[in-house]
């Protein structure tokens, strides 16, 4: 095992920089990483093993001990279980006699939860050992035990394949992309190289007019105009660095995933351009880990660009050098903040940083950086093949383009939609096929929660801004335990921990919530879970933890009615109950403590 | 090169140079903004939030944000007490603080903002939860019950190497604070009692010596915390 370690540490250049995939092979070849395996990397990159292990404990696929033959990480987020995942899990824990966290004596299966896979189209979906699988039922469980016990390879046990490079022999996987709406810039017809090529023919300064003059605004959420970011980091000093966020995190988005498997030729071009404009050689693909089944299908694309001459030395003969890695996470939604993004990518823990300053002036290695989601380089392309002002031309006053939707739950045609912006929420649900609806989440849980009253509005950066996700929950759901507890569930566990705020309200909504799910909320509950959200919002570092009360905030103001039917109607009632505190010493001593009994 | 820059706190008009961060020209000026995490010339932790001002309407750490000219800063409203009173509240709930037993009783900044702000029972509901203790260095106790992840330990202590001796392990609510053993080993007793020091609270404790300082002679018996930096500029 030593020798083994010290040889991937080697792999790696002896850099603590790339800590992150040396962690990620020893967990794959070893199962685990283990106490002993912490010390001998950390004396291979002469760092303390206390600064291996803040980085091991912070990311959800490292485990310190071994992981079945079989790890199953079952989506347990709030579409999945709208889905079934209840039966699914009910299934694994049956035939495989242990529950969920746990593994088979014999070591062949353990069973784990996860946060959203990126698969809310085609739910419930599971991993196992980093192969997907979708749309399981009991039947198709039954199926995957019995190919487990017959020792069957993962990848081995799917036998059909998605459409389109799903099926590619360096993917062969069951995902489906389900592209329901070509619009006219990231799902239109593509043809690799137009973009770099006219990209060069231009100077970096017209490259990044032209992207300002287009008005397009950052498509992972925040919707920072990107020729502003791009701008500002080219006017910084030193080495410059591109970073592409596919990290794709946030509960319900999945239209990056779609973006990664059709064009990701377009999206290697517009990394390229962007470290053009900018005067960057090297740029870097951080890609979450549950989609690392692309990894080969994604370096096959970047080989051959290179042997195109799209990217490497001298591109195309005009002396400009470029070439891209891909990182990989090892599962934190976190991550997908930029900063905390830019410390992953370096091996460290995703802890966001402080700002400022801000990454266009010290970003990955300290050095002036973009970060930008993948379609939003996507669109770059375009921009440029076909002019600032043609992509301007489309979408709203303040919201340029179009917009690729990643819409799940309860309706008949959930998938990817390429929208030009100003949509209206109607529009969109009659698009999918969606009757009798509850709300609709816009923006994943760090979105709101939208009451029907409310449809009307429009789907654009002014009136509802999202990064693509796109909830339906149908009338019969339970809003606070199907989704609002969910989705408090999945902010108390990955709030990197770092605010007190964050770390602690997490936690307390959380059970606050529960408390009014299971019967015993009060009134002074949701007052109180009112205020408490209104100071998390106003003190945390990254936006984690200022959006993270969103789902309770917003279904408060949204669904005041849903609580109100809960709880009940005082201020005042203590949560202490004597006869359940002592019920175990009475089972012991044999006598009730009901004194006038 | 440093460049003055006039900024108001409270509609007092302050003085600092650019680039200095709020807290500390806060401080020059003889204005309170409370800390946990800060210490003058080390990298900004912004983990507390404590030190949440509001800057031109916005809420900001004052520990993470560097001064600007015009800036108007409030600092002191009905608002930010509660904020700090919440999440002083927050980390006596969160944690498990048996004063009265405790040797940073008396010279804890934690409790002496307590007092501060005048806590009485916390608003949220105590988590009780179990944190282990760790005593296997030779000069250290590791007294996890207290601890407030201000990372000062992590950015301060560090071997002759530059290796950490102190890390976090974990997140969200697993969030724990480690000591490397064998790193730890090595601690001479200066290093040992610096971490105690710039530990705010009574996480980390020397070994063999205890409550040296008798009731009466500790930091926060006879003044409140803060009131050094703002009698010090009268
Ligand atoms: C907790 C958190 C998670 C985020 N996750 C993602 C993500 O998965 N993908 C993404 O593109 N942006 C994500 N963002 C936004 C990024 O911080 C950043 O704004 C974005 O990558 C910038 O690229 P853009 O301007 O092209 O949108 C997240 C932000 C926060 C606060
Ligand atoms: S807000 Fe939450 S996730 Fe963001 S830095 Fe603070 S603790 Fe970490
Ligand atoms: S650390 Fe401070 S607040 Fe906690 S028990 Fe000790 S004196 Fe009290
Ligand atoms: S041990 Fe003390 S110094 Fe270190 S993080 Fe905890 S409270 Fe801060």
């Amino acid at each position: 095992m030593k020798d083994r370690i010290i040889n991937i540490v080697e792999t790696y250049g002896k850099d603590p920089g790339r800590l992150m995939d040396i962690l990620l092979k020893v967990q794959a070849e070893f199962g685990c990483v283990s106490h002993e395996a912490i010390t001998i990397i950390a004396a291979a990159l002469h760092m303390s093993e206390v600064d291996v292990m803040q980085t091991r404990s912070f990311y959800h696929f490292f485990t310190c001990r071994p992981v079945g033959k079989y790890a199953v990480y079952l989506n347990n987020s709030v579409v999945s279980m709208l889905m079934g995942m209840g039966d699914v899990q009910d299934e694994f824990e049956k035939l495989s006699g242990v529950k969920v966290g746990e593994k088979t004596a014999d070591g062949l299966i353990s069973l784990h939860h996860t946060a959203c896979i990126g698969m809310n189209d085609q739910e419930p979906a599971a991993l196992i050992n980093g192969v997907v699988f979708t749309e399981l039922n009991r039947d198709k469980v039954r199926a995957l035990v019995a190919d487990m016990k017959a020792g069957k390879a993962a990848q081995d046990m799917v036998t059909t394949y998605g459409d389109g490079n799903n099926a590619n022999p360096l993917m062969k996987t069951m995902v489906k992309n389900n592209i329901r709406k070509a619009g006219a810039v990231v799902l239109a017809e593509y043809c690799m190289g137009k973009g770099i090529a006219k990209a060069l023919s231009m100077d970096a300064r017209g490259v990044i007019n032209e992207v300002k003059e287009s008005n397009l605004r950052g498509r992972g959420g925040a919707g920072f105009p990107t020729g502003m970011k791009w701008d500002f980091c080219s006017r910084e000093a030193g080495d410059h660095y591109v970073l592409c966020n596919a990290d794709e995190g946030e509960p319900g988005t999945f239209k990056d995933r779609v973006l990664l498997t059709e064009r990701a030729g377009m999206l290697f071009e517009g990394m390229t351009i962007g470290g053009y404009a900018i005067g960057a050689k090297e740029g870097v693909l951080y890609l979450r880990n549950e989609y690392t089944y692309m990894k080969a299908y994604l370096e096959s694309v970047l080989s051959d660009m290179r042997s195109k001459n799209f990217l490497g030395n001298n591109i195309l003969g005009k002396g400009f050098n470029f070439d891209i890695r891909i990182q990989m996470g090892a599962g934190a939604y976190v991550c997908g903040e930029e900063s905390a993004l830019i410390e992953s990518s370096e091996g460290k823990r995703g802890e966001p940083r402080n700002r400022p300053p801000f990454p266009v002036q010290k970003g990955y290695k300290n050095k002036p950086t973009i970060v930008n989601n993948v379609e939003t380089f996507c669109s770059s392309v375009r921009i440029i093949e076909n002019g600032g002002a043609w992509y301007g031309a489309l979408g709203t006053s303040e919201s340029a383009g179009t917009k690729l939707l990643s819409i799940s739950g309860d309706c008949k045609l959930p998938g990817v939609y390429e929208i030009e912006w100003g949509m209206s929420i109607k529009e969109m649900l009659e698009m999918v096929g969606a009757e009798n609806v509850q709300a609709v989440q816009v923006a994943g849980p760090s979105g709101i929660c939208l009451p029907p009253s409310q449809f009307d509005r429009k789907i654009a950066l002014e009136d509802l801004p999202t990064g693509g996700s796109m909830i339906v929950i149908g009338k019969n759901r339970d809003l606070l335990k199907d989704v609002v507890l969910n989705f408090m569930e999945f902010f108390a566990d990955e709030s990197c921990g770092s605010c007190v705020t964050c770390r602690s309200f997490n936690m307390i909504l959380r059970n606050s919530i529960e408390k009014i799910v299971s019967g015993h909320g009060i009134r002074k509950d949701v007052e109180d879970m009112a205020a408490w959200s209104e100071i998390l919002r106003k003190t945390t570092r990254c936006g984690l933890g200022q959006t993270s009360s969103n789902p309770i905030s917003t279904t408060i103001k949204n669904f005041r009615e849903v609580y109100d039917a809960r709880v009940k109607n005082v201020d005042y009632q203590s949560d202490f109950d004597m006869q359940a505190s002592v019920m175990a010493s009475c089972e012991v001593v044999g006598r009730s403590s009901k004194v006038h009994e | 090169m440093s460049e003055t820059v006039k900024f108001t706190i409270d509609g007092k008009e302050c003085q600092g140079t650019k680039g200095q961060l709020l807290v500390d020209a806060a401080a020059d000026n003889g204005v309170y903004i409370p800390v946990l995490c800060h210490m003058r010339d080390l990298i900004p932790a912004g983990s507390c939030r404590i030190c949440t001002v509001k800057i031109n309407g916005r809420n900001m750490a004052a520990c993470t944000t560097p001064v600007e000219e015009g800036m108007a800063i409030e600092n002191n409203s009905d608002e930010l007490t509660d904020i700090r009173k919440a999440i002083v509240e927050m980390l006596f709930v969160e944690g498990n603080h048996f004063c009265p037993a405790c040797e940073k009783s008396g010279n804890c900044d934690l409790q002496a903002l307590g007092y501060k702000y005048q806590m009485m029972v916390p608003r949220f509901p105590y988590a009780f939860e179990r944190r282990d203790m760790d005593a296997t260095s030779p000069k250290i106790f590791l007294e996890r019950n207290r601890c407030i992840f201000c990372k000062r330990c992590v950015r301060v202590i560090k071997d002759n190497e530059g290796r950490s001796i102190f890390a976090f392990k974990g997140r969200g609510t697993t969030l724990q604070i480690n000591i490397d053993k064998t790193l730890a080993a090595t601690m001479s007793d200066e290093l040992a009692q610096k971490a105690m020091d710039i530990c705010p609270v009574g996480c980390i404790l020397k070994k063999e010596v205890g409550f040296i300082d008798p009731i009466g002679q500790r930091k926060y018996d006879k003044k409140v915390i803060g009131s050094d930096i703002e009698n010090n500029h009268q």
